[in-house]
């Protein structure tokens, strides 16, 4: 009976249906950002602290990857990931306390948010490579 | 589930009331990160040289060994929680939504635990 109830309730639209806009996209990108982190940034953490305990072979195992063309694109992916994830994370942090809910301010911050996050990813490789 | 009692009408569909527990958390660990993973970030940043010796010898000390065992546990316990959103946003399959949340739960564990394991190692000088 619940069950059948169920079955008969209207869906709601999904993505297809609705109009795109920024709110959106920033909402996914946090998803995906804090998903992407949570599998390959931890697991690139545990290697790196693994590789670092089982000794010098390791460890120049791990860098070896680390330096190559493919482990610099997960590595970058990784810290475009957190600044990504931490950016719309302190956007969350105004929203949770009832700010920033006027649809042009809302939209505004959407914007800036993943533009943050790229920005702060670029400033860190440059920082890491001319600190160098 | 749905046998017409009222025990069946709701089973499933109701409100769990662990929520803002779980919502508190969320936050409690996102604080923990930001200022755990700037400290991280901070530090890589001021390193001489990444290899293996320069590494151990930031790692081993006092205080960036007991901030990265606490970046590893904040950062798995949020993890953990924030999968477990998207486990229950995409899996809707009551059996293997608790399978994906019992599977998360121990790969959680396990990871924060091997992390656990490797900083306290370094930091006693066993390895």
């Amino acid at each position: 009976m619940a069950q059948a109830s169920t079955r008969n309730r209207p869906l709601s639209p999904h993505l297809q249906i609705w109009r795109w806009g920024p709110a959106m996209l920033v909402s996914i990108l946090h998803r995906v950002s804090g998903n992407g982190l949570a599998v390959a940034g931890l697991g690139v953490l545990l290697w790196w602290l693994g590789a670092l305990v089982s000794g010098p072979e390791a460890y120049a195992t791990f860098a070896g990857h680390a330096s190559a063309w493919y482990g610099r694109v997960v590595l970058i992916g990784i810290s475009w990931a957190f600044f990504n994830h931490m950016a719309s994370g302190l956007r969350h942090f105004v929203l949770d306390i009832g700010a920033g809910y006027e649809l042009d301010r809302n939209a505004l911050w959407s914007v800036i948010t993943p533009i943050v996050g790229i920005v702060l990813t670029a400033a860190f490789w440059a920082a890491l490579l001319l600190l160098r | 589930m749905g046998n017409g009692t009222s025990i069946g009408r709701v089973r499933g569909l109701g409100s769990a009331k662990t929520g803002p527990h779980h919502w508190l958390l969320q936050r409690f660990t996102a604080i923990g990160n930001l200022l755990l993973v700037l400290w991280l970030i901070a530090s890589l940043l001021l390193l001489p040289n990444f290899s293996y010796e320069a590494v151990r010898e930031w790692l081993v000390r006092p205080v960036p060994a007991t901030a990265m065992a606490l970046l590893i546990v904040s950062t798995f316990w949020h993890a953990r929680l924030g999968m477990q959103v998207m486990m229950e946003d995409y899996v809707h399959d009551h059996a293997n939504k608790f399978a994906c949340i019992a599977a998360l739960n121990l790969i959680a564990f396990a990871g924060a635990g091997f992390g656990l394991f490797c900083v306290i190692r370094l930091a006693l000088g066993g390895a």
